[in-house]
Formats: structure tokens, C-alpha cells, sequence
């Protein structure tokens, strides 16, 4: 037997799980209209890849995922698109998302399905990369695409969660009775990507079927059925993982750090499907329970609406309101005409019957025993004081962060008070607050640059006048002839600079969020390259020195030009310096009246100019690159 | 309530109220056999003055009054203080007393949750404090008056003809009377008023609140390590100077069934809103309780001290959990994986 490990706290509300697992999986029939959402995943919502009009066969991919943490979405069945546009979504703001709507034609008629033959053979980039195309996320709930999961460089144990553990739940639960074929190749297949020392199936012991369906599955080979105690959240990752390992994995840290790695039982599913018989994730098994006639388990077709679902199921009086996810970590659906999505594990039709409102709330009374159930190991009383009194860092001091909104602590408060509530709404003001801040440095740091941006042109401009009228006064006929054209170069690098800045600045002050701090930093990284580049130029012009000015490129970038310019006028200076000195000594040797002083004067005057305006030129790179890192750091 | 959990368990402050005065019962039984009725009158005396006061500062507060009242933490610091008040002391001392716990101690501070001195023992503190000749007056056990008699007594100071006194010091405050006038603490406790351990009927009584605390233990009301700690702190001296000196020190058994030692131990440094919540400041907080309570009854000026050491120790309440806080999941020390 293995040596099993206790974390700590936990809760045991009643499981009304049975009310569930009472039939089979059934098919749920196809809805007249499928609204498939295409966020589908953690990272960006699919780019639709179909236009209004077009038919599509089930499996066709109906959205191109947009970028890593973002995976491809398909058609759930075979039908016509008849609309695209923003539809009700299953997220707690109630949010519209971008969805393609599909009339069904009612054959369900698949398209090519192109399993992934030789799977054992190929680069593990190019099972991922197939992976990430067959739309396989994280089933459990989180939908972190399973792709970039399968990317460790050593791992000791692959953990399998099958242990489901919130009350209502079964779909994991009769998804390992009647396939557990199926979920044990898909665990084949990411242990053979994965190559881990150990292989741990954990399931709760309030699921005996499921145990002995995987156990018997696994006969053959060496991954271990590990039965677990009945105990909420021994289903979150990092509860499983210290349950079965032992390991704890601390906020902010990647279990693969530490070894190991963790997988839902219907994700390991969804990878077998897609690699063994080419099939895309276009449906999944939902939990239809709750005050319904018939509480059960259906395979459902992504997009479904979920109030036809529900109704499916036999909507009794007196629902109030549709939960997805289980009670203690789900939502109350604001619209239940959203489809389903790949999160979508459970049901939950309420009525205040059956999951009676909270009571109102009493003062804290200190006793202790929200501390004592939390699994992130907190004191959610001291967390609750502060949130209440917008103490927000001694919030975070306190870990607010590494809660996991398990609902642990609400749940057994006898003073009835809604604990988790307090933390999304400390969380979301520091969030908030993060955002005004961010702003608020862009703001400054753009006028702080304008400021100096005024003080340098004062500056230069008064140089500038100092110069010509030393020049007039001297009115020797060289420094004449070269005076404007220093004064026009000079300008052009300072417009240059102008733009460049201005355009950093400009990125650094728009209003997205996100995506800012990656565009300054890309931007940086840019003007970093061609700085670099252009100083090669610079630098091979020079060596090959070019007397005669060669025309910048057209299209050449500005830095490029700007640092190609100074090196002409180094190299220019240099020669007219040599030149100065060479006049010089003809001249003492031929004693002639020397014309070089004014010359050279010029010429030392130039290089000092141009040396200069190229440590500004630096200075300005440096503050974008500068500004750019920072912004990356505050992420 | 549209936001998760959607289910909590159903348990509620009144419901963990309730079940605290359940477990104060069999002691309370106990209690009036051995000592009569008038305990009961000091519990319904000080059950109505808390309530009534409570009321009436929750309508000063603009608080809703019917919600609160239901609560039934009024009653818990009622009952609490009437089982520390003399027996058959004057009426007006219990009502004084609960006044001032509810009053000053509990809502002035905000109420519920909010007051960081144990009511009960502030509005104890002050009496003894204020009245230390009344509150010295123990009705002993052996004066067997009627319920009628006693009941007179508490609201007329009046006796029955042929009685002319039935008061007596405790048998903690007979202790330290007797070993100042040079008595050995053997001879002392062999006195038939200190029964088998430490007071006649008062070990019994004591038993029963430990009865008490194991019931509230088992339904998860109360932790274990406050009431152990605070048994312990007041072994940890009283143990090692019997040893010493069994002449001058009584026995770590009398001091843990003397006295408030375990009312104090099962009712008092359990109370969640004036205690830590960290299971190791519990501890700590236990003990220190327990060591102070040893201290003040043997080396300082009052006979009884649970009243004091809990208060004391209350104002360290923040710092112990301040001190305690466990690290987060995977945060430990040294790393636990
Ligand atoms: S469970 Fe509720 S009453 Fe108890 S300490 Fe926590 S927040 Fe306070
Ligand atoms: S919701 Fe957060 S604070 Fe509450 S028990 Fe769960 S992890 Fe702990």
C-alpha cells in the first residue's frame, strides 16, 4: 500500500453524488442551434476560421487558436454557420464572447478524422502541436491548454486525477466506469510524451466502480490505482498531489518544478480521442443534476445551450437559478442560453429547497474553524478583517493570494459569513489597483520624457545659436560651407529621435492592458536589434571608408539612419581631423600662413556633437529598453 | 447568494451557544445539590439581567435586537459569571456584575466578535475588586438551607431565626488563610469541608465541566490544546514545588479541581472571540493562563485568579496570533514535501 499524505483542513459536505450515477451516460440529442463560444481556453478565444453561410462537417475546425495559451475550436456536429457574432457565455460577469452559431443539419456527419498514426515516432512539438490543433484543454474545470502541460524536461510522477470531489459531480466518476480503456491509453499516451517515474491514478473512495473499472483497466502495465479519502478539495491539483506525494507544490511555483504533473482523467480521455482516432474535443460528459426530474450524465455537443439541458433533463418548479460547476466552486449561469464550453463538467439545477440561501450573516466570533478547514493553510478570519477594512496590502501580506477560492471556509463558518465573497473582492480591487498604477507610471514616465525632451531641444537650440555665431565670427569660408549641413543632419537625428521616442512613448501609454507591457518590451527589444544592427552598418561603412555619403536606404528605420549618420560624421570628423593635422604640418613645413586652426576647430566641434548626440541617442535607448523591462517585471 | 460555496454547513453561532450552555448543565446540577438553590436564582438573575441589558444597548447601537438576543452569547457570559459569583451572594451584586460584563465589557466594544476581554470575567474582576468582603462570602456546602431560606438570604440579607452565619471562605481562600497562620498544607486539607480533593462536592463539580468540555470537544466546539495547556500550565509549577515542599505547596491535583481552575479550563480560555485561533497560540495561550492562575492564587493577593490570568493574558491575545500565524501551503520552513 501506498503511504498516503494528509493535507491540511478539508470539509465533507454532503456528496449527493448517487442521485447521478444511477443510469449510464446517455447522448444528449442534438439542440436546434449550437452556440459554440470560441473561448474555449485559458489564453485568447479563437480566431473563427468560417464565415456566415458556410456548412461544416462535425470535427471541422470552426476558430484558429491565437497564440500559446489558446487552442483550436471545432464544429460539434454537422450543420450550417448561420451566425457569428457575441452570444451569452458561461462566465460569472455575464459577459457576451464571441461565438459561432451552427444550425445542425441532424446527420452529425463527421468530417476526415486523421488520427495521429505513428504518434510513438514523431518529435513529442509535433504531438503537442497536433494536440493544441485538436482543441485538447484541461477538462477539469481550468481549461489550461494541455499542450503546454506536456512540456517537462523531467518528471518523477504523473499524477491522474480522477478524484472529483466536489458534492453533485459524476462525470469524471462515469467516465472511468464505462471507458476506462480509453482514459488509461490516454494516460499511455502522456506518460509515453512525459516519461515519469511513477504513474498515480487518485480517485476518491466514494467511487468504488470507478476504482475497480480503472484498476482492471490498468492490469498490464505500472500505473497505480491509489484510492484516496473522501474529502474536499482532495480533487485540487495541488491537494492531490501532496495527498499522493507527499510534495507540496507553494503559490506561484509549477508542480513540474518539483517533479511531477497532473492531469484530469477526461483531458487524458480527450488526448487518446484525438491522437488514436483523429477526433477534435466537440463534446463532453456534463452532469445533469439538481432539482431535475431525471438527474443524470449526458455527452453533450459544445455550444449546447445549457437551459435545453437542463429542460432536457426534466426542469422541476421552483429552479431558480442553473449553477455550472459544483457548489462550492461553481457559478449561478446570469444567462442559461450559453453554450456549453469545455469546463462545463456539471449542472446544477437549484432551488432554494434544495441548496438553501446562506443565512444572513453574523459577526465573526474568532472561533477558528474556517482556519482549521482551509487547504491553502490561511486564516481566513484575518483575511476577512482586512478585506472588510480595505486593508488590501495586509491582505496580501497575509497570502491573500495563495487562497484558491475552495469555498472551504465559508462552508463551515458558523457565523455564516460569505468568506470567499470577501476575497474575489479584495482581489479584484488589488487587481484594480495594480491596473490605475500601471496607468499612472505610463502617464508619468511619458511626461517625465517630454520634459526632458523640452529641456534638451532648449538646450540644443542654444547651442546651436552659440555655434553659428562663433562660426560668423570666425567666417572662415569652410566652416561656412559646412555649418548648415551640420545643422541639418543634427536636426534629422534629433527628429529621429523624436519619432523613436514618440513612438515608444506612445506604446507605453496605451490604454490596452495586457498586451502593453509585451508591446513596449517587444518595441525595446527591437530598437535594441537595430541599434545593434545599425552600429554593424555604422561600423562596416566605416571600415570600408567611404568618403562619399551613400544615400540611406529608403525604408531604412530611423535609429538605423541615426546611427549610420553619426558614424559618417565620426568618420568624417576623424578625416577632416587627419586632414586638419595633415594641413598643419605642410603648413609648418611649407610655412605657409596656416589655415588650419578654424578647421580644425570645426572639425573637433562636429565630433564632439556627434559623440554627443549618440550617447543621447543611447540614453534614449536604454530608457525605452528600461521602461520596457520594467513593465515586464511589474507583470 | 449567487456566488459559491453554494452549500454551508448548518451550523450557527446560536446552535454552538446553545450546545455551550447544554454542556454547562450537568455541572450546574451538580452545583445546586451540593450548594442549593441559590445558585439557580444568581443564573436566572443574571440570565435576565444580561438579556435585558443586551437589548437595551443593541437599541442604543441601532442594531437589530430580535437577531442578536437569538444568539444566545448573552447567556453563555450570564451563566458563566453567575457559576463564578458567590452562591448566595446579594442580589444586586450578580446584577451589577452582568451589567458590566454586557454592557461595558461586550457591546461598548462593538458587541459579538468584537469585545477582546472576557465578558464574564470582567464583570468577575470588577466585583471582587470593588466588593472584595461580599464576594469573599461563600455559602459553604454544609449550610443547608432551604431553597425558600436561601432565596430570602440572596434578596434580603436576611437569615432564619437561629441562624447567624452561613457564610464561609472558600476552600482556596481557607488555604491560604490557614498557611499564613503557619498551618501545614496537609493538616489543612484533611479538614472535612475540602472533601476528597479540594472542596467538598467542588471535585465533583468539576468533573462535571470536564464532562462538559469533552462533549463540546467531540461535537468540534472547543479545540483541545486550550483547556489542556491551561491544566498543564497549572501543573507545570504546582507539580515540581509539592515536590519540593509538600508542607507549603498543596498538590498539583487540588489546584487543577480548586476553585475555577476547570470551569475556567473548559468555559472560560475556550471562548473563541477573546482567544487566539492559531492551534499553537492556543497553546500558548493555555498555558500562560494556567501558570499565571498558579501564580497569582499561591504567591499574590487574590485566592482565586482565573479571572485575572485570562484577562491578563486576553491583552496578549493579538500578539500570540500575530506570533503563531502558520506559514501557507507549501511555504514551511525547510520545505515540508
Ligand atoms: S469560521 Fe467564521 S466565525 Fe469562525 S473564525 Fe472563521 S470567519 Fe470567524
Ligand atoms: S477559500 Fe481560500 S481562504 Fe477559504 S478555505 Fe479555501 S483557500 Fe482557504
Amino acid at each position: 500500500m501506498r503511504v498516503l499524505h494528509a493535507f491540511h483542513g478539508g470539509v465533507h459536505p454532503p456528496e449527493n453524488k448517487a442521485q447521478s450515477t444511477g443510469t449510464p451516460i446517455a447522448t444528449a440529442p442534438i439542440p436546434p442551434r449550437l452556440f459554440v463560444p470560441m473561448s474555449q481556453s485559458l489564453g485568447n478565444a479563437a480566431l473563427p476560421c468560417v464565415k456566415t453561410g458556410d456548412e461544416v462537417l462535425k470535427g471541422q475546425k470552426i476558430g484558429e487558436a491565437d497564440g500559446r495559451l489558446s487552442a483550436a475550436v471545432h464544429a460539434p456536429t454537422s450543420g450550417k454557420i448561420v451566425d457569428i457574432a457575441p452570444h451569452a457565455y458561461a462566465h460569472p460577469s455575464g459577459l457576451a464572447e464571441l461565438c459561432v452559431v451552427i444550425e445542425p443539419d441532424g446527420l452529425d456527419a463527421w468530417g476526415e478524422r486523421k488520427p495521429l498514426a505513428d504518434w510513438q515516432a514523431l518529435p513529442a512539438a509535433d504531438v503537442r502541436a497536433f494536440l493544441a490543433d485538436m482543441g485538447v484543454v484541461g477538462l477539469g474545470g481550468a481549461v489550461f491548454p494541455t499542450h503546454l502541460k506536456l512540456s517537462a524536461p523531467s518528471l518523477d510522477t504523473l499524477v491522474i486525477n480522477g478524484a472529483e470531489c466536489e458534492p453533485f459531480i459524476s462525470c469524471d466518476d462515469m467516465l472511468m466506469r464505462e471507458r476506462a480503456a480509453d482514459v488509461v491509453a490516454g494516460i499511455t499516451i502522456v506518460a509515453t510524451l512525459m516519461r515519469p517515474k511513477e504513474i498515480l491514478i487518485g480517485i476518491e473512495d466514494n467511487k468504488p466502480e470507478a476504482i475497480a473499472a480503472m484498476r482492471e483497466a490498468c492490469k498490464g502495465n505500472h500505473f497505480e490505482v491509489v484510492t484516496v479519502p473522501t474529502i474536499y478539495p482532495s480533487g485540487g491539483a495541488k491537494q492531490l498531489i501532496r495527498r499522493l506525494t507527499g510534495k507540496e507544490v507553494p503559490h506561484g511555483t509549477r508542480s513540474t518544478d518539483m517533479g511531477v504533473q497532473c492531469f484530469n482523467v477526461a483531458t487524458v480521455y480527450t488526448v487518446e480521442r484525438a491522437i488514436e482516432h483523429g477526433e477534435p474535443v466537440t463534446s463532453r460528459i456534463v452532469t445533469l443534476t439538481g432539482d431535475v426530474e431525471r438527474p443524470h450524465n449526458v455527452e453533450a455537443l459544445i455550444g449546447t445551450p445549457m437551459n435545453f439541458l437542463i429542460d432536457y433533463a426534466g426542469r422541476r418548479t421552483g429552479v431558480s437559478e442553473v449553477l455550472m460547476g459544483g457548489p462550492m466552486m461553481g457559478f449561478a449561469l446570469p444567462d442559461e442560453d450559453a453554450g456549453v464550453t469545455k469546463a462545463s463538467n456539471c449542472l446544477i439545477a437549484r432551488s432554494p429547497a434544495l441548496l438553501p440561501d446562506r443565512p444572513p450573516a453574523m459577526p465573526c466570533i474568532r472561533c477558528g474553524d474556517c482556519a482549521s478547514a482551509c487547504p491553502a493553510e490561511l486564516q481566513p478570519m484575518d483575511l476577512y478583517w482586512f478585506a472588510k477594512a480595505k486593508n488590501f496590502g495586509k491582505a496580501q501580506e497575509w497570502k491573500l493570494f495563495d487562497c484558491i477560492e475552495c469555498g472551504a471556509c465559508s462552508y463551515v463558518c458558523p457565523s455564516q459569513i460569505p468568506l470567499v465573497d470577501y476575497y474575489r473582492f479584495a482581489k479584484g480591487e488589488i487587481w484594480g489597483a495594480e491596473r490605475d498604477k500601471k496607468a499612472a507610471d505610463r502617464a508619468r514616465a511619458r511626461h517625465e520624457f517630454r520634459q526632458y525632451r523640452v529641456e534638451r531641444d532648449k538646450e540644443e537650440k542654444a547651442q546651436r545659436l552659440a555655434e553659428r555665431a562663433a562660426a560668423k565670427d570666425l567666417a572662415a569660408p569652410s566652416s561656412q560651407s559646412t555649418l548648415p549641413a551640420d545643422d541639418a543632419k543634427a536636426a534629422a537625428i534629433r527628429a529621429a529621435m523624436e519619432r523613436a521616442a514618440n513612438a515608444t512613448s506612445a506604446n507605453v501609454a496605451a490604454p490596452t492592458l495586457s498586451d502593453d507591457a509585451k508591446k513596449a518590451a517587444i518595441e525595446a527589444a527591437m530598437a535594441r536589434a537595430a541599434a545593434r544592427k545599425a552600429e554593424k552598418q555604422a561600423g562596416e561603412t566605416q571600415r570600408s571608408a567611404n568618403v562619399t555619403q551613400p544615400a540611406a536606404p529608403a525604408g531604412m528605420d530611423d535609429a538605423k539612419k541615426a546611427a549610420i549618420q553619426a558614424a559618417l560624421e565620426r568618420a568624417a570628423a576623424r578625416k577632416a581631423e587627419k586632414q586638419a593635422a595633415d594641413t598643419q604640418e605642410q603648413g609648418s613645413a611649407n610655412r605657409v600662413k596656416p589655415a588650419g586652426p578654424a578647421t580644425m576647430d570645426d572639425a573637433k566641434k562636429a565630433a564632439i556633437q556627434v559623440a554627443m548626440e549618440r550617447a543621447a541617442a543611447r540614453k534614449a535607448v536604454r530608457e525605452a529598453q528600461d521602461a520596457g523591462q520594467k513593465d515586464k517585471n511589474r507583470r | 447568494m449567487t456566488s459559491s460555496p453554494f452549500m454551508a454547513r448548518p451550523t450557527t453561532v446560536s446552535m454552538v451557544m446553545l450546545k455551550v450552555l447544554g454542556a454547562l448543565l450537568p455541572g450546574i446540577a451538580l452545583y445546586a445539590w451540593f450548594y442549593g438553590a441559590g445558585m439557580l436564582v444568581q443564573i436566572a438573575l443574571a440570565s435576565i439581567s444580561a438579556l435585558a441589558a443586551e437589548a437595551a444597548m443593541l437599541k442604543a447601537r441601532g442594531q437589530p435586537i430580535g437577531f442578536f438576543l437569538k444568539d444566545g452569547s448573552a447567556l453563555v457570559t450570564a451563566w458563566l459569571l453567575a457559576l463564578s459569583m458567590p452562591p448566595l451572594g446579594a442580589w444586586w451584586m450578580i446584577v451589577v456584575a452582568t451589567l458590566f460584563a454586557i454592557v461595558i465589557a461586550k457591546q461598548l466594544y462593538g458587541g459579538l466578535g468584537n469585545n477582546p476581554f472576557n465578558p464574564a470575567m470582567v464583570g468577575f474582576a470588577v466585583m471582587i475588586v470593588a466588593f472584595p468582603a461580599q464576594m469573599a462570602q461563600w455559602g459553604s456546602a454544609g449550610a443547608h438551607l432551604s431553597a425558600g431560606d436561601q432565596l430570602a438570604y440572596i434578596f434580603t440579607r436576611a437569615l432564619p431565626p437561629g441562624v447567624d452565619a452561613i457564610a464561609s471562605a472558600t476552600p482556596l481562600d481557607h488555604l491560604k488563610t490557614q498557611l499564613t497562620l503557619g498551618a501545614s498544607v496537609g493538616d489543612t486539607l484533611a479538614e472535612p469541608v475540602y472533601g476528597h480533593l479540594a472542596g467538598a462536592g467542588g471535585e465533583w463539580i468539576a468533573l462535571a465541566y470536564l464532562a462538559g468540555a469533552l462533549f463540546l470537544w467531540r461535537k468540534r466546539l472547543i479545540p483541545w490544546q486550550t483547556p489542556l495547556a491551561m491544566l498543564a500550565g497549572v501543573a507545570a509549577l504546582a507539580l515540581p514545588l509539592w515536590l519540593v515542599d509538600p508542607a507549603h505547596f498543596a498538590n498539583p491535583l487540588f489546584h487543577v479541581f480548586a476553585g475555577a481552575t476547570m470551569l475556567g479550563a473548559a468555559f472560560i480560555v475556550t471562548d473563541p472571540v477573546t482567544g487566539p485561533t492559531t492551534p499553537r497560540g492556543r497553546l500558548i495561550f493555555g498555558f500562560s493562563v494556567g501558570v499565571l492562575v498558579y501564580v497569582i492564587r499561591v504567591f499574590g493577593g487574590f485566592p482565586d485568579s482565573v479571572a485575572f490570568a485570562v484577562l491578563i493574558m486576553n491583552i496578549a491575545v493579538p500578539f500570540i496570533d500575530q506570533a503563531t500565524r502558520p506559514p501557507a501551503f507549501g511555504a514551511k520552513k525547510g520545505g515540508r514535501a
